[in-house]
């Protein structure tokens, strides 16, 4: 496996300590003018999400984490996994509830989503910025009360929950920000 | 990238620098002393194991291929003008590091060094600080002086010389440096780790801190008083938790010196870090006979960043390395 010196980091560098594979978020040099150089970093685990702060002599390795993103199409959960598909190799990968964590709720099939690698295998999974679901549940709007930006929670296919403008009804499909959770707009009808 | 023709530093920062080098100037013109120039490029480099040096490999007197070394500071011609008897002087420079690129290193800078015969290293403290409260228009600026010692006594209850690595290494992790645990480094190392990383961001926060007075082992080129406890007579100078500035009483013994040439060399070649020509000139000027003097460098793009009120050295440069 490869391996990094202190002055090849930085910022998106991934890199194994401990046994587990991190990222580095921040490189800082430190060096009296006459003394002894570090490199001192911030480096996020990449399985818990916890960034922590690390201090190396200049010119020591770490080995490289073989950690890498790749755009995947999100095909489908088998109740367990969730399946996700290289679209040039047809290759198939399936991610357990850990790596899916949040985005599950975003994840509907056919979806490109960005799937970060760890010696091959889903470590975690963005879904797209954008998505466009369909309103499975929500409580009738009151009528008379079309524009005048009152929300209520309307529950969409994924089985998340967003507050939706009172006009909306069942079986309309909206737009939605995954990174705020925030309703952005009707969908136009494909 | 399309805007990388453009300056990195502000306009305002471009001529904050140029108001301090005419300030330093007038400074230094009143006190009568005399501003030098020493060459950027040597067939010698100071072997000190902390700094490695750049070389440019060329023919440049016509007598075949040489290797010549970027002076990392000018100090080693600056004494052999002092031993020739040139009395005061100071020089502004760019100086050139390998390996140091952050938010307060750049391999290139400008260094303000200066040498004054006769002087004590109290007495050059005194012409640092009136320098500073010159350049920041200032009189009122606080300093303080501490030594090594008491300031690892004080602020970590640890003793630079006599507690045992295993108290340094136990108090940077009690002090939040969790991977000092993984560290392997000698006495001088885990010395570097605490100041760096515990006591620096701390120093020099209500005015200018001298920290004094350092272990003999940390003398570099500074004149080492013998005793009881023996300490080099050195100064580093910090401000707004920077460091800024490194002076010396300076050692003028030619053997003393040879020996430091050697025991550097020494400690390059353990590292394995390249060997490096040493100064022969330098040598013959101390045998010759260095006056008793003291000198400092400071890093003027470390001072404008303080005047300025910024925190990354490239705020100040016009055209960082990434963009040069």
């Amino acid at each position: 496996m490869a391996s990094y010196k202190t002055n090849e980091f930085k910022g998106g560098l991934k890199i194994m300590l401990d046994g587990d594979p991190y990222t580095i978020v921040e490189n800082e040099f430190v060096k009296p003018g006459k003394g002894q150089a570090f490199s001192r970093v911030k480096v996020r685990n990449l399985k818990t999400g916890r960034v922590v702060e690390k201090t190396f002599k200049s010119g020591d390795s770490v080995e490289a984490a073989d950690v890498h993103e790749t755009d995947l199409q999100y095909l489908y959960n088998d109740g367990e996994s969730w399946h996700f598909m290289d679209t040039e190799t047809f290759e198939q990968l399936g991610a357990d509830a850990s790596a899916v964590g949040d985005a599950a709720k975003w994840l509907k099939e056919q979806d490109m989503c960005r799937v970060t690698l760890y010696n091959g295998a889903p470590l975690s999974v963005e879904p797209p910025n954008f998505v466009v679901l369909t309103i499975t549940q929500t409580d009738p709007g009151l009528r008379g009360d079309t524009a005048t930006g009152g929300t209520k929670p309307a529950t969409l296919e994924t089985g998340a929950v967003v507050n939706v403008p009172l006009f909306l009804e069942e079986g309309e499909s909206i737009r939605v920000d995954t990174r705020t959770g925030v309703y952005l707009s009707r969908a136009k009808e494909e | 990238m399309a805007d990388h023709w453009r300056p990195r530093a502000s306009l305002a920062a471009v001529r904050a620098r140029a108001r301090l080098l005419a300030g330093l100037r007038g400074f230094f013109a009143e006190r009568c002393v005399l501003e030098v120039e020493t060459p950027i490029l040597s067939a010698a480099a100071n072997p000190d194991p902390a700094i490695e040096p750049l070389h440019l490999d060329a023919d440049l007197t016509g007598a075949g291929p040489g290797r010549w070394y970027l002076q990392t500071s000018p100090e080693l011609p600056m004494k052999r003008l002092l031993a020739a008897g040139s009395g005061p002087i100071y020089q502004v420079c760019k100086v050139f590091r390998a390996d140091e690129r952050g938010r307060r290193h750049h391999p290139e800078f400008t260094m303000l060094e200066w040498y004054r015969p006769g002087f004590s290293l109290d007495d050059l403290m005194d012409e640092m600080a009136a320098l500073v409260r010159c350049l920041a228009a200032d009189a009122g600026l606080a300093e303080e002086r501490i030594t090594y010692r008491d300031l690892f006594r004080d602020r970590l209850g640890v003793d630079p010389s006599s507690s045992q690595l295993q108290t340094l290494q136990s108090t940077a992790v009690e002090q939040g440096i969790a991977s000092a645990r993984a560290l392997d480094l000698d006495r001088d190392g885990w010395l570097d780790l605490l100041l760096s990383h515990c006591l620096e961001p701390h120093l020099g926060q209500g005015g200018l801190t001298f920290l004094h007075d350092y272990p003999p082992s940390q003398a570099a080129l500074a004149r080492i008083v013998p005793g009881e406890r023996p300490v080099a007579r050195r100064f580093e100078l910090y401000w707004r938790g920077m460091e800024l500035a490194n002076g010396f009483d300076e050692l003028a013994d030619a053997d003393q010196q040879r020996l430091r040439f050697e025991q550097d060399l020494a400690v390059r070649a353990g590292r394995g870090q390249a060997p490096l020509p040493p100064d022969g000139h330098l040598l013959a000027a101390l045998g010759h006979g260095l006056p008793a003097c003291s000198g400092v460098a400071l890093g003027l793009d470390r001072l404008l960043l303080c005047l300025c009120g910024h925190d990354h050295i490239d705020q100040v440069l016009a055209f960082p390395v990434e963009r040069a």
